[in-house]
């Protein structure tokens, strides 16, 4: 073997836990110690932000059921895998979401509004990626694990440059999203081996929640999908996504060995989604009700609030002020739903190409007299 | 083969005149953009210490190093995928693609993402790659490498695409769409790497976003581009001597298209002929027909014709001789043109 190749061992296919199911505390001899100082003010913080991610997708499940929304992507019980995740990063380590990464998106401070853009169909992305440091909701499958591979070689480049943009650091991890279904295509692959050739410092995030639309998991991998990153040369483990403190330990200890310079790593967090792949697929004809049952026993923010009330740091009135913000932000979601402004096809034109393009000009042009032409008819009768 | 000596600075090369082969100016234009802007990056198969199959990145990366000239793994979609995020980080990436054929694999990439995310993010995200691909046939190679894929990209918006045909072009060209802020697919016409022409690298070629009219003339238009430009003009000769006046234009840029300097020159002669070397079935070609027609309707005397490959997979080249557009071909669409006239044109 020559040195420039490594050899890794196999992820335990049995995913690290913290919290039981029961809502006790699980030891573990590497990741214990990255919650055991969390302040209650984090612990608590983690709580609030499932909380009010889960209401923010009953109300926008229900907006899409009274067509205020094109669609609408539940992610309803993948709430501790994002919320765990994203508290384990820096707010200048770059994410690459998929089209599900709601709690995320919020937890970096996109409004309801602008996350809706995208579903109400009057804008392709409500947000300046830049400004949350959190890209676009990728909805073809896989392409962001490339944008992340190169976002990270930009990263190297600044470094061995010594050009780092303002409000830019040196140990910035990227967070590659991805899900099990979106693991068979081929630019998963081709990231990670551009991830392991380089040594890029990017987090593959795979929240395997078991089904792609009506497609089981199996069908995707006969093997656990962290054991995929040995092949690659770099460090796969399996998580419990419904453990909000594990997803959040494991994320905090493999950012922090890609920081020091480990190059990538791989984490499996295995969930569920609780609801339809989007709210246009009916997940009864794929599905038993016994394996959706069984995941509702694993439920991560009752798990996480039973064990917050047995320690005494969740009190009835934290509950209820949780639960008044997200009613609240529930009430301006549906607000800003009605209220949203579609882009105007203009601006479709403007932003084609970043300057003028003859083509373009001339089609817009076009249209400004053919509708002008209606106007010029009005008033007149028929 | 020995190595080229880096150029020791860019203002030594100022107001130069220099004849190179066409693949060499390309790689002038790229050795100069490299020196200009630390943040422009090459990336692609085999362009490090082999200088690229077409040895077009020849030198660069002993003079730049391993970091701004980089060996990518053999993976098209990864070349412009990760090209993708480094723009988004503010760098200029370069990408090559080996040949033609092997630009589908990063098709996705280029038309779902590379071509849509400016518009995606309301403009907030610009991605200014150059996408570098030697296409065409004539070198008598196997399957896969003499492919003209042009169509297939001129159908998607927020792309750019442009096609050199001489080393002056080629220069400024390159570097044109390297400083652009919209993503732009240089398709390098791979029969002409070896075809010397002067450089003036004081003085900027037209506009690449621009067609040219080459050779004035007064009887019948004849618009190509890339590979094929040198064979409308050895063609224009051949009707010169006939006593045809042919004008012939150089498309240059397919996307956005120039169809006002192709337009005005029809209208001007009254007659069209296009050639490529793609398919005309579902062609550029056909796009340009179809836009000239449409502004100089009534100054035709005989409709646009094609010229271009047959609605084929591209044949193994022991029969490309009979397969690409040659003089002849072109100037049997001449004569056709003419030919509609004599038939009944009004004009």
């Amino acid at each position: 073997m020559s040195a420039a190749q490594s050899e890794v061992q196999l992820a335990s296919s049995v995913p690290v836990q913290l919290l039981g199911v029961d809502g006790a505390l699980v030891g573990h001899p590497v990741f214990s110690r990255y919650v055991a100082d969390l302040s209650d003010e984090v612990l608590l913080g983690l709580y609030r932000h499932m909380v009010v991610e889960r209401r923010f997708d009953v109300e926008a499940t229900s907006l899409q059921r009274q067509g205020e929304l094109a669609l609408w992507v539940p992610a309803s019980g993948q709430e501790a895998a994002q919320v765990g995740t994203i508290a384990a990063l820096e707010s200048t380590d770059r994410v690459f979401p998929t089209y599900r990464e709601h709690a995320m998106a919020l937890y970096r401070g996109i409004s309801a509004e602008q996350l809706m853009a995208t579903f109400r169909a009057a804008k392709h992305t409500g947000w300046d990626p830049g400004k949350f440091n959190f890209n676009w909701y990728s909805i073809v499958l896989a392409s962001q694990a490339l944008h992340a591979a190169g976002w990270a070689m930009g990263i190297k480049q600044d470094v061995s440059t010594g050009a780092l943009g303002e409000g830019r650091t040196a140990d910035e991890v990227v967070l590659a999203c991805l899900g099990d279904g979106a693991t068979s295509q081929g630019d998963v692959h081709e990231s990670m081996v551009f991830a392991s050739s380089y040594q890029l410092p990017v987090l593959y995030f795979i929240q395997n929640n078991h089904w792609a639309i009506s497609v089981p998991l199996k069908t995707q991998s006969r093997a656990p999908l962290a054991h995929r990153a040995a092949g690659y040369g770099f460090e796969g483990i399996r998580v419990d996504g419904n453990d909000v403190l594990a997803s959040y330990a494991v994320a905090k200890h493999m950012a922090a060995q890609i920081r020091a310079g480990s190059g990538p790593k791989l984490v499996e967090a295995v969930t569920y989604r609780m609801g339809a792949h989007t709210t246009a697929d009916d997940p009864t004809k794929y599905r038993t009700d016994e394996e959706v049952e069984s995941w509702k026993r694993r439920d991560p923010v009752a798990r996480y609030r039973k064990w917050l009330e047995a320690e005494g740091i969740l009190d009835q009135q934290f509950v209820d002020q949780v639960d008044a913000e997200a009613a609240q932000l529930a009430a301006d979601l549906r607000t800003a739903v009605h209220e949203m402004e579609p882009v105007d096809l203009e601006r479709v034109f403007d932003t084609v190409y970043a300057e003028p393009h003859r083509q373009v000009q001339v089609e817009k042009a076009w249209l400004k007299d053919y509708e002008a032409g209606f106007a010029e008819d009005q008033g007149v009768e028929f | 083969m020995t190595k080229e000596q880096p150029t020791a600075t860019l203002a030594a090369d100022a107001a130069e005149v220099v004849a190179l082969p066409l693949a060499k100016a390309i790689n002038r234009a790229m050795r100069d953009e490299l020196a200009a802007d630390e943040k422009t990056l090459l990336i692609g198969e085999d362009i490090g210490a082999l200088g690229g199959v077409f040895r077009v990145t020849d030198g660069l990366q002993a003079q730049f190093g391993t970091d701004r000239v980089i060996d990518s793994p053999l993976a098209e979609s990864g070349i412009i995928g990760t090209c993708i995020g480094l723009a988004m980080r503010g760098y200029r990436p370069v990408a090559e693609i080996q040949f033609d054929g092997f630009v589908f694999p990063a098709f996705n990439q280029i038309t779902t993402q590379l071509a849509k995310i400016h518009n995606r993010t309301d403009g907030a995200v610009r991605v200014p790659v150059t996408i570098r691909i030697p296409y065409g046939g004539h070198i008598g190679s196997i399957e896969h490498h003499s492919e003209s894929p042009e169509a297939l990209f001129a159908h998607t918006a927020g792309l750019r695409i442009i096609t050199p045909s001489s080393a002056q072009d080629a220069y400024w060209m390159i570097r044109q769409a390297i400083v652009c802020p919209d993503p732009v697919i240089v398709l390098e016409p791979k029969r002409r790497y070896w075809l010397k022409g002067e450089v003036d690298l004081g003085n900027p070629a037209p506009d690449a976003f621009t067609a040219q009219v080459l050779r004035q003339g007064t009887d019948v238009t004849l618009a190509a581009y890339g590979p094929l430009v040198p064979v409308a003009l050895a063609a224009a000769q051949v009707a010169a001597d006939q006593g045809r006046s042919v004008e012939v234009i150089d498309v240059r840029s397919i996307s956005p298209l120039d169809d006002e300097t192709i337009a005005v020159s029809a209208a001007k002669t009254s007659r069209l002929v296009v050639a490529h070397e793609a398919p005309t079935f579902g062609g550029f070609g056909a796009e340009i027909a179809a836009r000239v027609t449409e502004r100089a309707y009534h100054r035709l005397v005989a409709p646009v014709l094609r010229v271009g490959g047959f609605h084929m997979p591209y044949p193994p080249s022991a029969q490309e001789g009979r397969y690409l557009p040659d003089i002849d071909r072109m100037l049997e669409a001449v004569e056709r043109s003419f030919a509609y006239q004599s038939a009944g044109g009004h004009r």
